[in-house]
């Protein structure tokens, strides 16, 4: 099996890693360079839990393939933070309880960082638009809504 | 003093303790994890070396295998080992054998017979998983597709396919003689005879896939102690590492299980597949292997909340009074048990949902099918027949013209009142749940309704026992008047299988009670037997004048009868009935002699030595 060669930046640091042929993103991130916080949920694109931003685009990393990312800026939930100073959706997912198993919080958080980076004051239906290709299966969506308006500053409207 | 008070002795300026949390916004204590996606799932330990999983499945319904051929797939690249059905030491187990519940049934690896498209046949162990499918797909299996059955009702008829043969009727045998389980409470045929309307409906659900984001899997590793640790996405650990033990013949102190932080479960992790398939590989190859489920298998394979289908008989007054409902239901199991005779217990005690009715039966059966087994999914056994029933509360209130809120809180639970499975309601809320609702909804209801409380009302006569007839041997309900003509052991029924007391008759409600049977106020062991005692007034109806005296709202001792009243949800599967019958229905299922020279593990019981399963008892 071929290795092949690919260098890209993974949360701001430069990483250097071989990656075998066909090898998708989600494995290179996970089994390679040792970074967990994206998730496998399907290997189908459909599920979005591993939803990694890649030059600030949101990407299934599932379905993407590792060497096609050389020369980029991937960022990863696992990056999100500032030493100990979470980032201001990290704090409101957990002010709005909008995680129960936690398992698709990393892509809901990827994708919400991706459309508040591009649109600092969404509206509530831009939110649902932003995180409809990411699948729930616990906490319903609410919260999780509410968080990403919280985090961007906007008031939170409680469902009932 | 308990462990708690003395904690908070110790630690008393800790923490004030009040536990007032109700209405505060509050931290998971799990979230931080959450959120910076550092919670430890167990697909989050890396392990060098880890090897890969894959099993080949049965692309059939149903077939006998005829041979497996895995010579090619042994010689492919990266294939370290390819696993089948001798490789497993123990290899028949039930889900709840843990707690002495059922028959061993299901083979963690099929090497005879598939009873549902999905079934493992053999594994792959490779050094990727890519190379681990491609070996799977090597493995030559050649089947005799044999005809099945993919619906209950078919399952029940004499000539159908026997899907499981430890159970060659097509249902689980409840304590080991019983096709169905039954709930008995009152006459429903007279209170049918006193309706002003008979309501029917037939109601069914569709199987439901829990569909967790993150899929079953496990991966196992040898450690430096002789043990085997295993880190795995299951619901219940426990259960996960003492079916491991059993099935692979091992003392379960050899197993070193890490779980609790599960990507999504709602019943679905609890089935213990993955983990003894992820440590039997470690065992077999000295290495860390994972197996994981992709996506396809979770829900082609995963086992989902199973189908129900009811019919439900209501006999109801003008007034809008239940006066008797019957049900009959039948459970999908699927092929195996997995834990549906479990949610049949549950569904019985919750019979006939929240509403206090003097007559009530259920036959419930746990039928076996070609399909994909079923197991837990939240409020499992209960959450199918609330359903139906809060679909035939609508039509009921549609029969007789009324408001069905009003309907509903006229018929609910107060405390007090005596359910069909013999225990009192307690903490009754119905009626105010409907009182929100109606609100909320800005669906009014009458001053009368609106002023109804759970609190008052209930018990008196609505606390008695009805008289619910038995027969000449102690048992509740209908009487078979021939000899049953399906005995396991004895190869594939000669003369079919006849759903109790129906005698091969289609079941389209609960059947009544053979006119024949005679109630008995002893052998009903309870104290209200109005019929045989002419000093107490009137029959114990919650419909009849009420009694000059209350009556008593003590539980009754344990009735006997054949079949006892089912426990409530909590409780563990009901212990063996001890019947008065001088002849045992049904012949006792061969099993395997216990043999204590050969204990396989600590703290799991071996076929054989349950009371349910050997038939010794009730000689």
């Amino acid at each position: 099996m071929t290795k092949r060669p690919v260098q890209f930046q993974l949360n701001g640091s430069p990483v250097a890693v071989f990656t075998d042929e066909g090898q998708n993103l989600l494995d290179l991130l996970r089994r390679g360079v040792g970074d967990l916080s994206p998730k496998f949920g399907c290997g189908q694109g459909t599920c979005g839990s591993c939803t990694v931003l890649v030059d600030g685009e949101p990407r299934l990393s599932c379905l993407t393939l590792a060497e096609t990312v050389e020369g980029q800026s991937v960022e990863t939930t696992n990056g999100l933070a500032n030493g100990p100073d979470l980032h201001a959706l990290q704090e409101a997912f957990m002010e709005n309880f909008a995680a129960q198993c936690g398992y698709c919080t990393p892509g809901m958080l990827m994708a919400a960082k991706a459309l508040l980076d591009r649109t600092p004051r969404p509206s509530r239906e831009q939110v649902i638009e932003a995180i409809s290709g990411n699948i729930c299966r616990c906490t319903g969506y609410e919260p999780i809504i509410d968080a990403i308006m919280a985090a961007s500053g906007q008031p939170v409207r409680r469902a009932g | 003093m308990s462990s708690v008070e003395f904690r908070k002795d110790l630690f008393a300026d800790e923490r004030d303790d009040n536990l007032q949390e109700i209405g505060k916004p509050t931290r998971r204590q799990d979230i931080l994890g959450h959120v910076t996606g550092r919670s430890p799932y167990y697909d989050d330990h890396l392990f060098d070396g880890l090897l890969h999983m894959r099993c080949v499945r049965s692309p059939h319904h149903h077939a006998r295998i005829r041979s497996i051929d895995t010579s090619q797939a042994e010689r492919m690249p990266g294939v370290v080992r390819v696993v089948t059905a001798r490789d497993v030491p123990n290899n028949l187990n039930t889900l709840l054998s843990l707690i002495n519940f059922g028959k061993d049934e299901e083979k963690l690896i099929q090497d005879t017979k598939v009873a549902y498209v999905g079934e493992p046949v053999a594994a792959v162990i490779a050094e990727t998983e890519g190379q681990a499918r491609n070996a799977c797909a090597a493995i030559r299996v050649d089947y005799e597709v044999l005809a099945n059955v993919l619906d209950p009702e078919e399952a029940l008829k004499p000539d159908a396919p026997v899907v499981n043969e430890v159970y060659p009727n097509n249902t689980f045998d409840y304590h080991d003689r019983y096709d169905h389980q039954k709930l008995r409470f009152g006459d429903v045929e007279k209170g049918f005879s006193e309706a002003d309307h008979i309501v029917e409906g037939e109601y069914q659900m569709s199987p439901i896939e829990q569909a967790p984001i993150e899929t079953c899997g496990a991966i196992a590793a040898p450690e430096t102690n002789d043990r085997f640790v295993c880190y795995t996405s299951t619901q219940a650990l426990f259960f996960s590492l003492g079916t491991t033990a059993k099935l692979l013949n091992m003392a379960s102190s050899r197993l070193h299980f890490v779980g609790g932080t599960v990507g999504g479960g709602f019943g679905g992790k609890v089935d213990s597949i993955v983990e003894p398939l992820s440590v039997l590989g470690a065992v077999l190859t000295g290495r860390p292997v994972k197996f994981m489920w992709d996506r396809a298998e979770e829900m082609q394979v995963g086992a989902p909340r199973g189908a129900e289908r009811w019919r439900i008989k209501d006999g109801v007054a003008s007034d809008g009074r239940i006066l008797a409902r019957a049900f009959t239901g039948f459970f999908d199991a699927g092929a195996y048990t997995r834990l549906s005779s479990y949610a049949i217990i549950k569904c019985t005690g919750h019979i006939p949902g929240p509403y206090s009715i003097p007559n009530v039966a259920s036959n419930v059966f746990c039928v076996f099918t070609n399909r994909t087994p079923a197991t837990a999914m939240r409020g499992f056994g209960i959450t199918g027949v609330d359903f139906a029933i809060e679909c035939h509360m609508d039509k009921v209130a549609e029969a007789v013209g009324m408001n069905p809120i009003e309907l509903r809180i006229l018929n609910a639970y107060r405390d007090g009142d005596m359910k069909p499975h013999r225990r009192l309601a307690k903490n009754a809320a119905l009626i105010e749940c409907c009182q929100v609702a109606s609100q909320k909804a800005g669906w009014p209801i009458s001053a009368d309704a609106a002023r109804q409380s759970s609190l008052h009302g209930g018990g008196g006569d609505r606390a008695i026992i009805p008289e619910s007839l038995t027969d000449s041997v102690g048992r509740i309900g209908e009487r078979r008047t021939s000899s049953i003509p399906t005995e396991p052991g004895q190869g594939a029924p000669s003369k079919g299988r006849v759903a109790a007391g129906t005698q091969g008759v289609p079941i389209v409600a609960a059947a009544p009670q053979d006119e024949d049977m005679v109630g008995d106020p002893v052998r009903m062991g309870f104290r209200h037997a109005p019929s045989a005692s002419p000093q107490t007034p009137g029959q114990p109806s919650r419909l009849a004048v009420p009694p000059a005296t209350p009556a008593p709202q003590s539980i009754p001792s344990a009735p006997v009868s054949a079949q006892p009243p089912v426990p409530p949800p909590s409780a563990p599967p009901p212990a063996a009935p001890q019947p008065s019958a001088t002849q045992a229905p049904q012949a006792p299922a061969e099993t395997a002699p216990y043999k204590p020279e050969q204990p396989f593990s600590r703290g799991v019981k071996r076929p054989g030595v349950s009371r349910f399963l050997s038939g010794s008892r009730r000689r």
